[in-house]
């Protein structure tokens, strides 16, 4: 994760090109998207697009303001981590002979990840966490020799009022 | 199944208003030529569709509606790319219909296929490719009403050949024209604010009434948003001299003792330093172009800033604003005035009298100058400037193309009324100005249209000549032929020591009057100053053609004054005339 980064929910019209519309207006401005997650809301009219991007404070503003002027934007909020609760989701493949195979088991079992596919030499294994706890899986099954790893990209909801 | 798809678009755009089209036809958007043949809307024939683009927002910026293009898909659309960036850069009104391959061949590079939406997405405020016929006349509406509220601009929508073509099942539908609300509760996302926040005005008329050294800094949101008369309201109620930006020549009369005219980089003396001196300024509907602003951390150093604009968006842009404020600039300013009111009468506000002193004894000290050429000599293009803006009627529409010529124009003509200037601000579009003010013309039968072109500019557009002349609009081109690329070579001589790199064009190659005469225009060349002002009463008279005038102009003038690229406003080159005075 860079050390900029920013989550930004952005409520869009569910159609053709809204997609294109906003990626559009990070490559403009050569900003990186660092995952990005698309799906309709409880709305099939809406989908909710969450995009992490690596950017400063005051350049961010501005590509809010200009997302806010297409016209199939509804609503952007950002995130901050701090104020909301963020997963993600995360199928690794990994080298798994016998000898260590007992060993990422338990460690699967540790984050409560699940095992998904049995090979011969091989695992695989699937977790839906926090972003951070994903990226401690990941560290700690890459000696093990990591064939495949696939992330979907967080989403993120504020968390809610508890008083 | 009651129509079909091409007579309801045509259909749509007469119940929109529409009274002219600017147009090309081809194979994709054939369809939709025929039902023209049986509407009321007029369609002028182009001859280049960038041509059609430049007419539109010629058209638009006169009469402040919407223009109209209407061109084939692939290389039609591709044409129109130019006038939908510079619609774009200047928020101007405007809607292109595209053709596109039927939708079955959408994606398999089929003859005259290219990606319109994709390509014109970053350069018009929105665009839509329509795919079913029933869509059609939403789609109209959607367009039409983005174009025209909020911050306008060019809107296009792209229309497959499939769904306008009668004999192609695909384009058989039911006719329905949305209402307001269909039209409004089609876009959730879409709803810009107009009406300022009370507070924020309230806290503007404060900061006003506290002002030493105010200045009102007018943009072209004045004039999108029928703003003058609010304007001049403001500036006459609070003595608060007015700038107008290059997109805001006319919003506030020239002729105005509160008129200080054009800042910027080539603006004059007194507009670039009263803003550079002011403790406020006002900001309404401008936004803080780089053109204008010079060197940003120099700009206006001591000023508060009131902006106010309605695109969010340009708020806290460029420089932060003290108070800012989201609405139509017609409403805010007339918050601002009844604010105002409530504060008390002259008395409730700061005695701004030696801020106007000062900026008077600057008049004194610069005006525009240039030397008058001496016998023999090529014209100086000041001069015929001051000959047309004399011998043209008042409310004369001007267009200008890109280059010094234009910088000229803006800082010589007086403009007294509002919408009678039509240019290129925010992209520079070289060979803008015929093709303006063509459509100009078209908004504004009743005025008198100019444009100042240059030799450059003139080459990239004028075959639109022939369009004016086919369909009897009596344009008028001023051609200021300095053999040039002029400004280029201008910053060649200040900023590259003099070294001319490919600006040469030569006075007689073309041959400009014979090329006018062959597109069916009156054209004379004029060389001596005596000739000007007989040329212009001429082609003053003519009024059922085009005309050219080439005046011979001299190619070392340089626009003065002038804010060196990168440098700040407090180092304004007055020019070589007015060096070393009183400074
Ligand atoms: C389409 C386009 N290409 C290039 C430029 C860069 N440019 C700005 S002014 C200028 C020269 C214009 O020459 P001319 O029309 O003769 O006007 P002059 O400056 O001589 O009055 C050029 C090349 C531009 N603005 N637009
Ligand atoms: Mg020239």
């Amino acid at each position: 994760m860079p050390p900029k980064y920013h989550v930004l929910s952005v409520l869009v019209e569910n159609r053709a090109g809204v997609l294109a519309r906003v990626s559009a207006l990070f490559a403009r401005r050569g900003y990186n998207i660092y995952s990005l997650a698309v799906a309709p809301t409880d709305d099939e009219r809406f989908s909710r697009i969450t995009v992490v991007v690596d950017v400063e404070q005051a350049p961010l503003e501005q590509v809010v303001k200009q997302l806010n002027k297409l016209i199939h934007v509804i609503k952007i909020s950002e995130l901050d981590p701090r104020d909301s609760v963020e997963r993600e989701l995360m199928l690794v493949t990994v080298k798994a002979p016998a000898e260590v195979r007992g060993q990422i088991i338990e460690l699967v079992e540790l984050f409560e990840g699940r095992i998904i596919d049995v090979g011969r030499d091989e695992l695989a294994l699937s977790l839906d966490e926090h972003p951070e706890r994903l990226d401690d899986l990941e560290e700690l099954l890459r000696p093990f020799g990591i064939i495949d790893l696939q992330r979907t990209g967080r989403v993120a909801l504020p968390k809610l009022e508890r008083s | 199944m009651n129509t079909n798809g091409g007579q309801a678009l045509i259909k749509s755009l007469e119940l929109e208003g529409v009274e002219v089209i600017f147009g090309l036809p081809g194979g994709a958007i054939l369809p939709v030529y025929d039902p023209i043949l049986d509407s009321p809307i007029r369609h002028v024939l182009v001859r280049h569709e960038q041509g059609a683009g430049h007419m539109a927002e010629g058209f638009a910026h006169a009469t402040g509606r919407p223009g109209v293009a209407m061109v084939t898909s692939g290389p039609g659309a591709t044409n129109i790319v130019t006038p939908l960036a510079d619609a774009y850069m200047d928020s101007i009104p405007m809607v292109v219909i595209t053709g596109q391959v039927p939708l079955p061949s959408i994606g398999t590079d089929a003859f005259q296929e290219c990606d319109t939406v994709g390509i014109t997405r970053g350069v018009t405020k929105h665009n839509e490719l329509v795919t079913r016929a029933e869509d059609i006349p939403m789609a109209i509406r959607q367009a039409f009403h983005i174009a025209t509220t909020g911050r306008p601009g060019p809107v296009l929508v792209d229309i497959p050949k499939d769904i306008v073509d009668p004999r192609n099942p695909a384009s058989a539908m039911n006719w329905n024209w949305p209402t307001d609300a269909d039209v409004s509760s089609s876009m959730p996302g879409y709803k810009p604010t107009t009406k300022g926040h009370p507070k924020k005005i309230k806290e503007a008329a404060a900061l006003i009434a506290v002002a030493r050294k105010p200045i009102i800094y007018a943009g072209g949101g004045i004039l999108k948003a029928r703003a003058a008369e609010a304007l001049r309201e403001l500036a006459e109620l609070t003595g608060i001299p007015v700038v107008t930006t290059l997109m805001a020549r006319g919003a506030f009369p020239d002729d105005h003792e509160l008129c200080l005219g054009m800042p910027g980089m080539h603006g004059n003396y007194t507009a670039v330093t009263s803003i550079q001196k002011s403790d406020l300024l006002i900001a309404l509907g401008s936004r803080f172009d780089d053109r204008v602003t010079g060197k940003l951390d120099g700009f206006a150093p001591d000023a508060r800033i009131i902006h106010v604009d309605i695109d969010p968006a340009e708020l806290g842009k460029v420089r932060r604003a003290d108070v800012p404020i989201v609405g139509d600039c017609r409403l805010v300013i007339e918050e601002i005035i009844k604010a105002l009111n409530a504060l008390g009468g002259p008395e409730s506000r700061m005695d701004i009298t030696p801020w106007r002193q000062q900026i008077s004894a600057w008049q004194e000290l610069y005006p525009l100058v240039y030397e008058q050429s001496i016998d023999g000599d090529l014209l100086k293009p000041q001069y015929v400037l001051e000959q047309l803006r004399d011998r043209s009627p008042a409310d004369t529409i001007v267009a200008s193309g890109v280059g010094q010529h234009q910088m000229w124009t803006s800082q010589y003509w007086k403009f007294n009324y509002p919408y009678t200037w039509v240019n290129s601000g925010g992209l520079g579009t070289m060979g803008f100005s015929i093709p303006a003010a063509i459509g100009a013309k078209v908004g504004r039968p009743d005025r008198t249209v100019w444009a100042v072109d240059g030799d450059g500019c003139f080459q990239m557009t004028a075959q639109e000549l022939v369009t004016a002349a086919t369909e009897r609009i009596p344009v008028k081109i001023a051609l200021l032929n300095n053999a040039y690329l002029g400004m280029v070579r201008q910053w060649q001589e200040m900023f590259y020591g003099e070294r001319y790199s490919e600006v040469y064009l030569s006075p007689d190659l073309p041959d400009y009057v014979k090329w006018a005469e062959a597109m069916g225009c009156v054209a004379l060349r004029v060389e001596s100053p005596d000739e000007v002002g007989p040329a212009i009463d001429k082609a003053n008279e003519i009024n059922d053609r085009p005309v050219v005038l080439e005046f011979r102009t001299d190619a070392s003038e340089k626009v003065f004054p002038m804010v060196s690229p990168g440098t700040s406003n407090d180092q304004i080159d007055v020019g070589p005339l007015q060096n070393g005075l009183g400074r």
